[in-house]
């Protein structure tokens, strides 16, 4: 029997998933992470990415982040993002303005390597998610 | 005494006053439940979001270069005052209670000689804000426009708030809104969100955790705290929406019922003249045949 434990995935207008579930794999900050039950206490924030949940019966589900922040304590993994979207739910028109915005973004002259890395990463993704 | 004419004309303009005030009270009702809906989906957020910043600033050892929106820039010379209202009238007290406190508060700052900055939202408080300290404003904003309030215009006032603290344009920032407690009672809310106000009861509950942090402390709170500002603001928002429908109904209910009073005493007004007149009439056909 897996070890489950319970996962919120919460958006400042409602509570966009709740479950138990068996495993998380998150775009975190400094790398992808996977998240198991009896991980230690962490905080870190997100970069844009794909949120991939091991639900319960062995489905997957799949989200889109742009931005977050992940707190796992205890058995709970709270996920906070402004932006999170269900993959089966994303619009092509969405991800095309997306891009759009992104590389316009990019062109501008006041942004820091740091940023210029995020949006890169950002395109990237959107390119890989609609193939 | 009006004319029969008048009186009639009068309680048809009555009546239609209340169709309209009764038509209001019934879509404010159908947007209050939304709006409370929307109220308690979005309290989680700001819930989960004050722990992790607790639990952050529990854990930052060195408090001196701790970020400025949560320790403030040392100062408190200069206060934001946030005044977040609704973009309609005709819901009651609602404009006038929040501006009402927050002139109160106003008047306070001034008296203790500091500078007051005041930023209003919507556009109904920049209108009864602007006549006493309108050379005070320096910002203001209305969403007139929008169906719905989301968090897309709240992050919209928290950016310009967050570039005004990093231009050193204020110390001190508190936001006014209505809390919804009830749909007859809304309480004016005055909170404080640069520097951040920490629970004390929470912090103790929370103290023996221990995380990990990736990246180092500082750089998640630098993240966060700007992102919290938002998230404040837009708690205020969903909190104001609530009250502004709830206050609208009760608002509408009473018009409705003293539209309903004053149609009443109307009818009998009318009733008794038009009685008076036909009585004339006939003791003037009377007394015409009785002089033949």
């Amino acid at each position: 029997m897996e070890a489950k434990f319970q996962l919120e995935i919460i958006s400042p207008e409602k509570i966009i998933f709740s479950d138990t579930i068996k495993m998380a794999k998150i775009p975190s900050y400094e790398g992808d992470m996977s998240i198991l039950n009896n991980h230690i206490s962490i905080i870190t924030f997100l970069r844009p990415g794909i949120i991939k949940i091991e639900k319960n019966d062995g489905n997957f589900e799949e989200f889109f982040v742009q931005d977050g922040t992940i707190e796992f304590f205890g058995e709970n993994l709270v996920i906070l993002s402004s932006s999170a979207i269900n993959i089966k739910d994303l619009s092509k028109e969405f991800l095309n303005n997306l891009q759009k915005e992104t590389e316009e973004m990019l062109t501008k002259e006041n942004i820091n390597d740091q940023d210029r890395y995020i949006l890169n990463h950002k395109i990237d993704v959107i390119k890989e998610i609609r193939v | 005494m009006p004319s029969l004419d008048d009186l009639k004309k009068r309680i048809s303009s009555v009546k239609s006053t209340q169709k309209i005030t009764k038509a209001m009270k019934m879509v404010a009702a159908a947007k209050l439940r939304r709006a409370q809906e929307n109220a308690e989906k979005g309290r989680p957020y700001s819930e989960k979001m004050n722990n992790i910043i607790l639990n952050l600033s529990n854990s930052i050892s060195d408090k001196e270069n701790a970020s400025k929106f949560l320790v403030g820039t040392g100062k408190d010379n200069i206060y934001l005052c946030v005044v977040i209202t609704a973009d309609r009238g005709l819901c009651g007290g609602f404009n006038s209670n929040i501006c009402r406190k927050a002139k109160s508060y106003f008047e306070k700052i001034i008296k203790e000689g500091k500078t007051l900055k005041i930023f209003t939202v919507g556009s109904k408080g920049y209108d009864q804000i602007k006549r006493q300290y309108g050379s005070y404003i320096v910002e203001n904003i209305n969403f007139k426009g929008y169906k719905n309030i989301t968090y897309k215009e709240a992050e919209q006032v928290g950016n310009k708030i967050i570039k005004l603290f990093n231009d050193g344009k204020f110390d001190v920032c508190k936001i006014f809104y209505n809390k919804f407690k009830n749909v007859m009672t809304q309480i004016p809310q005055q909170q404080q969100i640069i520097p951040i106000e920490s629970n004390k009861k929470e912090e103790e509950k929370k103290t023996d955790v221990s995380y990990e942090f990736e990246p180092e402390e500082d750089e998640i709170l630098n993240n966060l705290l700007p992102k919290n500002i938002s998230t404040q603001i837009f708690k205020a928002f969903l909190e104001n929406s609530a009250s502004e429908q709830g206050s609208r109904m009760t608002a509408m209910d009473s018009a409705t019922r003293n539209a309903g009073d004053l149609v009443d005493k109307l009818t009998i007004t009318y009733n008794r003249s038009r009685q008076a007149v036909i009585t004339k009439e006939l003791i003037e056909i009377i007394s015409g045949a009785e002089s033949i």
